[in-house]
């Protein structure tokens, strides 16, 4: 009880402030919110949604998991070899930087503009933080947990599933999510460069139509899109790092 | 480390990291050189690395690019700030309130993983290609990362140093001041650190697809007027000013909590 | 047997070397229960870690049966001194005993039967399912025992595995030890920094040096196979060989032989 007021609250009263203040607005930018929720449900259709936001999450998904994929297995090769890591970090470090929109021009150069260079764009920006914090996993591996693997001729694949990786894990659940926002953003971004449905590239076109409480519509969509995939990748992360997040529990205790 | 390792007389280990460290982006360079020259990559839409070099070395000499730079540099800096001061503050006063911390939580679980992108078409609105529009986006995104690693760091603070300081009839000023700050501090640091470089990706963001000035915006003319080298020589610099912004934070964090005993790890956020 | 021949390691770091063994002989018959003493930071765990083919030594041999040992022999298992970082706290209890042997390729069957006698043995039957950081930390210490026994090693190494569990704890722990001995007959070399430990447990005790390390010492504890803690401690030879080893330690931390006549 006392619980759901604390989780409810201030978001009721915020919603509420909005509401109301808004209420009487005259302001063409910002129209009143019952307007914003009303073009919500004229907008988001199920048909627009099958049109618009199908795709975008299909990319996204198909990026994501892509550079998930690529990401972890050139992690673990780098970061179980000291040389190739001290060789290409400076490089990981220098791509990590470049900010990921700047690669949608020149990805296009070579994919074009369609779904292909969308999901290639994801995966481009979203593998560096997934490499360089498995690298940075791999790396951190404790010494102890490696020898005991040793003295327990613990070897070969069972060495990497059973103890590099699980070990490792809590380091690429961080650069998992860190890489889940980079996507959304790519996955907006490419689609307001050039695209001819998507999320990102409805939400351009009400903007440049003035269709002001539709824009607003799309960005709280675009919001909560955000908000349940990041609460989806909690609740998958909590599930799957169960034992992390009890153990350091447990440590903080004592 | 456990694992005993064989050295090469004359070269420490340090050194040879050194070498190793050049060496990976000298191949980047002779890879970007030869892919196009052997016909590998079109090189219409990769240009060889001496090209790339060559339009970066005729851009270093235009004012245009330098006030670029700078123009990019001023939306970081400033949103930065912006970011930076708000989030200490509304992180400190959320923290320092047990009530408040509660309160907040589900609100700020929401409001963080929406997208800072979603702005884009409100900026264009209330700012058109002004700076404006960089710092809406820039502040955005930044002010997360600042205000998360602050409550993280107050809900750090040791309840035996809390409660220590309450016996001592410590006022709220002076917990806050004595207590919850230094304990805060090393957050903050990180806190910034991941600010500066988010900033400066969405300043580079904004410029790019809102046409605010600034690097973005001259990425999206050369690729626009067609001159590729051109486009790649200025996103490498956008690199550059990423790893040269991280390092320095990085410097700056170690510096200032040099007299920290423990240089904290980081909190995913 | 065990045999160890003018081991010496050197760790270099960096410009830092640091002599951790210098020249250490001794040997350890098969089914033997040796403990070996010695001042803290004096090499114990190197020279552990020596013996399991997990640190290359700077110069000496360690035998196994005969065979020189390069990497962790077969039929050798380990006890950690950081017990707690050697369990995978990813897996369960169950699971960390059990990976080992799956990796010996032993049947299912066999493999839950091993699993489900040493936990009930080290008392922890009905913990299968629980993770490692969920037990206090002498509980941790008997998964770490009972990985090892399961293992079926036919040496087992055991480094300072009492020194972070209570006194009361520790007695049944050091009981634990004597019984898994006396029954599977495997070799153990037992390490510790307690005296009183060493004595209790031990057929033969090993004394080192403290750093540039030696073997100060070594005898045998002529103390009855049948040993318990309220009547072993009280047993004046006990008090006697107690005395001994400590004298022999003190010695060494001064830098040289007692003088002390033999026992
Ligand atoms: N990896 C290493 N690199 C450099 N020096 C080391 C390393 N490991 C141990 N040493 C040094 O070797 C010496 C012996 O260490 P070791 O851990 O073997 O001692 P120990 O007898 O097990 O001590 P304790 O009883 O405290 O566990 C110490 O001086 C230690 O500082
Ligand atoms: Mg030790």
């Amino acid at each position: 009880m006392r619980r759901a007021a604390y989780v409810l609250g201030l978001p009721v009263v915020l919603l509420a402030a909005w509401f109301v203040l808004s209420a009487g607005s005259e302001n063409f930018y910002a129209p009143p919110l019952r307007q914003i929720l009303e073009s919500f449900g004229e907008t988001w259709t199920l048909d627009r949604l099958g049109a618009d936001v199908v795709p975008s999450l299909l990319r996204l998904l198909a990026g994501y998991a892509l550079a998930a994929v690529l990401g972890v297995a050139a992690g673990v090769v780098i970061g179980l070899n000291r040389r190739v890591r001290a060789t290409v970090e400076p490089v990981l470090e220098f791509f990590r930087a470049i900010p990921p929109p700047v690669l949608v021009p020149v990805i296009m150069l070579f994919a074009g503009i369609g779904d292909g260079m969308k999901v290639i764009v994801i995966v481009f920006g979203c593998v560096w933080p997934v490499l360089l914090n498995t690298v940075e996993g791999v790396r951190a591996v404790d010494g102890v947990q490696l020898d005991t693997a040793r003295a327990y001729g613990i070897g070969g694949p069972a060495r990497l599933t059973r103890v590099i990786l699980p070990a490792a894990s809590p380091q690429i659940a961080a650069g998992l999510r860190q890489a889940l926002s980079i996507a959304i953003i790519l996955m907006v971004i490419s689609e307001m460069f050039a695209a001819s449905n998507g999320l990102g590239f409805t939400i351009v076109q009400f903007q440049r139509s003035f269709a002001i409480p539709e824009m607003w519509s799309g960005i709280i969509l675009l919001g909560l899109l955000g908000f349940v995939l990041s609460l989806l990748f909690r609740l998958v992360e909590g599930r799957a790092l169960r034992w992390y997040h009890g153990l350091r529990e447990a440590q903080r205790r004592s | 480390m456990w694992r005993s390792c064989s050295h090469d007389p004359g070269l420490s280990v340090k050194q040879r990291t050194g070498l190793l460290g050049l060496a990976g982006p000298a191949g980047l360079l002779v890879l970007v050189e030869a892919l196009p020259r052997l016909g590998l990559v079109n090189d219409a839409y990769l240009p060889p690395a001496s090209r790339i070099a060559a339009a970066l070395g005729d851009e270093l000499g235009t004012a245009q690019f330098w006030q670029a730079v700078g123009d990019t540099l001023l939306g970081w800096a400033i949103g930065l700030t912006i970011a930076v001061t708000a989030g200490v503050v509304v992180g400190i006063v959320i923290g320092a309130v047990p009530v408040l911390r509660e309160a907040t939580a589900s609100t700020i679980e929401f409001l963080r993983p929406i997208p800072s992108v979603a702005l884009i078409p409100l900026a264009v609105l209330l700012y058109g290609t002004d700076l404006g529009s960089t710092l809406l986006l820039v502040v955005y995104a930044a002010f997360w990362q600042v205000l998360v690693q602050v409550l993280y760091g107050v809900a750090d603070v040791d309840p035996i140093a809390d409660e220590t300081a309450r016996s001592f009839r410590f006022g709220p000023w002076a917990r806050v001041r004595h207590v919850l700050w230094p304990t805060a501090l090393p957050y903050v640091f990180t806190g910034v650190r991941l600010a500066a470089s988010v900033a400066l990706v969405l300043a580079v963001t904004a410029e790019l697809v809102i046409g605010a000035p600034g690097l973005g915006r001259s990425i999206a003319v050369a690729q626009s007027s067609g001159a590729v080298p051109l486009m790649y020589a200025l996103i490498a610099v956008t690199g550059l000013l990423g790893v040269a912004i991280n390092l320095a934070a990085r410097v700056f964090e170690r510096r200032s909590l040099a007299w920290h005993q423990s240089v904290r790890g980081e909190v995913p956020a | 047997m065990l045999e160890v021949t003018s081991l010496k390691k050197v760790y270099r770091s960096g410009e830092r070397e640091v002599e951790a063994l210098r020249d250490l002989t001794f040997t350890v018959d098969n089914g033997d229960l040796v403990c070996l003493v010695g001042p803290s930071g004096c090499g114990k765990t190197t020279l552990l870690r020596c013996i399991a083919g997990l640190l290359e030594p700077t110069a000496g041999t360690v035998r196994l049966d005969g065979h020189p040992v390069s990497g962790p022999p077969p039929g050798l298992a380990m006890v950690f001194q950081e017990y707690g970082r050697s369990l995978f706290p990813w897996m369960s209890v169950r699971d960390n005993v059990e990976l080992p042997l799956k990796q010996k390729k032993l049947p299912r069957e066999r493999r839950t039967a091993l699993v489900e006698e040493t936990l009930d043995a080290v008392g922890l039957a009905g913990t299968e399912k629980a993770y490692p950081w969920q037990l206090s930390g002498g509980m941790q210490q008997r998964v770490a025992i009972a990985r090892a026994v399961a293992y079926e090693p036919s040496t087992l190494l055991m480094d300072e595995p009492f020194a972070a569990v209570d006194a009361q704890t520790r007695a049944d722990l050091e009981d634990l030890v004597r019984a898994l001995w006396q029954r599977l007959r495997v070799t153990v070399l037992f390490i510790t920094h307690d005296i009183d430990e060493a004595v209790y447990l031990g057929r033969r005790v090993v004394m080192l040096s403290s750093s540039p390390t030696v073997v100060q010492d070594e005898i045998t504890i002529d103390l009855p196979a049948e040993r318990d803690q309220l009547h072993t401690r009280a047993d004046p030879r006990f008090t006697e060989l107690r005395t001994h080893v400590y004298e022999q330690i003190q010695a060494a931390k001064r830098g040289r032989p007692s003088t002390e006549a033999a026992v």
